[in-house]
């Protein structure tokens, strides 16, 4: 059932609707054993309905979603899965013991209890109830209950938004030890920075659709974009020095442009030996997350907003 | 930070029962550690008893009228009981953040739903203690140990329809929504059983209606076995009629919850 060669995650031309919004529109995404991926999106992109259907919460209304070969819906497909509770949904009358007995009495091999909240430092905690957790500790928790199973594939879903520079590296910490193991890791977030920390494979989606599936280096050039900003009454566009895409805005003292280059300098230097009339120029180092954010929200309309 | 991932070798998951008992242990705490649930439980039947029963000279001093009327409230707790936690409370799980979370853990639906059966049952048994004790203290009820035996076993039966029927609406309702609709189908349905007036002041066209509903079938089966007045002959096909409705009604809504849910 499970032979190296089946993919974890296999998701083949998934389409997903809520009522009127398309969260996933034709989704395809294959991800193969000890893969760390790391999933970008801007709030209702889709991530989360994604990993529903992988997690077998939810059914897509067309295409196929296969977990280690299996139908994730089957609760046997699932012996391998591990994944985050949200951190508010914790029973709040548990303790922290009970709650990692609990998750892990569902798994053949749980790992024991005291070694886990020891190996996230959640030992002191044992015997308090998860109400009484503070929003990093109950993070720390959603993680370890992700790995009580000792799982093949976790799927984490914005593991560490809310937390401190330090709760974060350590969870991050946790993450990597996880994969170095062999383990296979899917983690949305919609921080460009906890996925260059810790993805090889960034998968952007948004509205929907994959926008792009590469290794991190290539997103990163992809969106390590600057942008110029121009008004000129010629037309301006990919004919000048290392333009990627651009945008014009129609106006009467000269159409506006947004440029975006990887190297300004080239592209200003090309412009003003071109000839080409243009005035307002401006130069604005973009910064990752507004490149990023540029690239997925183009055209952006409201319907989409589905979380 | 040396544990994690072992590539699993092939181990034997745990088994349904040794989920079901992992489900019922932890639902047992949940609902203990709330205390003023378990005492709303306890309490209810037991205030009704002394307020109701214990007063009637005519009822609480006469054996059987006794006995039945204690028959009728504890049947009543227990539907109560059973429409609400059941419901009310899967209506508010559904709310929770964690109730996909262990829709998404390797078990099915079974052990979570049997053992929310299971915990209901043994809340509803702690309501009828004070409720036993009261009447044995009380009134003139009596019963032998084999009837109370007889008696318990038949409130675990009986409470079957209530519960899948509390899981239907839970499943297929909003908490908001479906705390109106359990009250208003539990106090008909308590009157039309006889649970709150005996059904021997019904006219005949009332005690018609009133023995095609669960409550009479119930209540009646119930007094049988407290205390030997052979129940009506139909009970038994009427409880059983409306236990596979409503268990057709509860996995129904069950299965439509999973399609539905979103966000």
């Amino acid at each position: 059932m499970t032979d190296q060669d089946t993919p974890v995650v296999e998701v083949t031309g998934v389409t997903r609707r809520f009522g009127k919004v398309v969260a996933l529109d034709d989704v395809t995404l294959t991800i193969g054993g000890g893969e760390l991926v790391g999933m970008l999106g801007p709030n209702g992109a889709g991530k989360s309905t994604l990993l529903s259907l992988v997690s077998g919460q939810r059914t897509p209304d067309t295409g196929t979603v296969r977990l280690f070969g299996g139908n994730p819906r089957d609760a046997r497909s699932r012996t391998s899965l591990g994944l985050t509770p949200q951190e508010t949904g914790l029973p709040a009358t548990l303790k922290v013991r009970e709650v990692v007995d609990f998750v892990g009495g569902h798994y053949p091999d749980p790992v024991p209890t005291g070694e886990l909240l020891e190996q996230f430092g959640l030992a002191d905690l044992a015997g308090r109830q998860t109400g009484a957790m503070s929003g990093g500790q109950k993070r720390r928790l959603a993680v370890a209950l992700a790995l009580v199973g000792r799982p093949r594939v976790v799927l984490l879903d914005e593991p560490t938004t809310g937390l401190d520079v330090g709760a974060r590296q350590s969870l991050w910490a946790a993450i990597r030890e996880y994969h170095a193991a062999g383990g296979t890791v899917l983690l949305t977030s919609h921080y460009l920075e906890e996925v260059q920390a810790l993805a090889e494979r960034v998968v952007v989606i948004d509205q929907g659709v994959v926008r792009a599936d590469d290794r991190l280096d290539d997103v990163l050039q992809r969106v390590a974009l600057r942008r110029v900003v121009v008004r000129s009454s010629a037309p301006l566009g990919e004919s000048l020095a290392g333009v990627v895409r651009f945008e014009r805005e129609r106006e009467s003292r000269g159409d506006r442009y947004e440029l975006f280059t990887p190297d300004a300098d080239a592209l200003v230097r090309d412009l003003v030996t071109s000839g080409l009339p243009f005035h307002d120029l401006e130069i604005r180092g973009a910064s990752l997350e507004e490149a990023f954010e540029q690239m997925v929200a183009r055209d952006a309309d409201p319907q989409g907003a589905l979380r | 930070m040396t544990t994690t991932t072992a590539p699993s070798v092939h181990l034997r998951t745990p088994g349904p029962v040794a989920l079901t008992w992992l489900h019922l242990k932890y639902q047992f705490l949940e609902t203990v550690r709330v205390p003023i649930a378990v005492l709303g439980n306890l309490l209810f039947p037991a205030l009704a008893m002394f307020f109701f029963v214990v007063p009637q000279e005519e009822v609480g001093g006469n054996p059987v009228a006794a006995t039945m009327a204690v028959a009728s409230l504890g049947l009543f707790a227990i539907c109560s009981a059973s429409l609400f936690t059941y419901g009310l409370g899967v209506a508010e799980d559904r709310q929770l953040p964690f109730d996909p979370f262990l829709r998404s853990l390797p078990a099915g639906p079974a052990p979570r739903m049997i053992a929310r059966i299971l915990n209901g049952g043994i809340f509803s048994l702690f309501g009828l203690v004070p409720l036993i004790g009261i009447a044995w203290l009380f009134t003139e009820a009596t019963v032998s140990w084999s009837e109370l035996l007889a008696g318990v076993g038949t409130v675990l039966v009986v409470s079957v329809p209530f519960v899948l029927l509390g899981i239907g609406i839970g499943y297929s309702l909003t908490a908001k929504a479906a705390l109106p609709v359990v009250q208003v189908i539990l106090f008909p349905l308590a009157f039309a059983g006889g649970l709150f007036l005996p059904p021997m002041m019904f006219p005949d066209w009332l005690n018609t209606i009133s023995e095609l509903t669960p409550t009479r079938a119930g209540r009646d089966l119930l007094v049988q076995a407290l205390t030997g007045e052979p129940a009506y002959g139909m009970a038994w096909p009427v409880l059983i009629g409306w236990t596979a409705l409503f268990a057709a009604l509860a996995v129904g809504a069950y299965r439509r919850d999973e399609g539905r849910r979103f966000r």
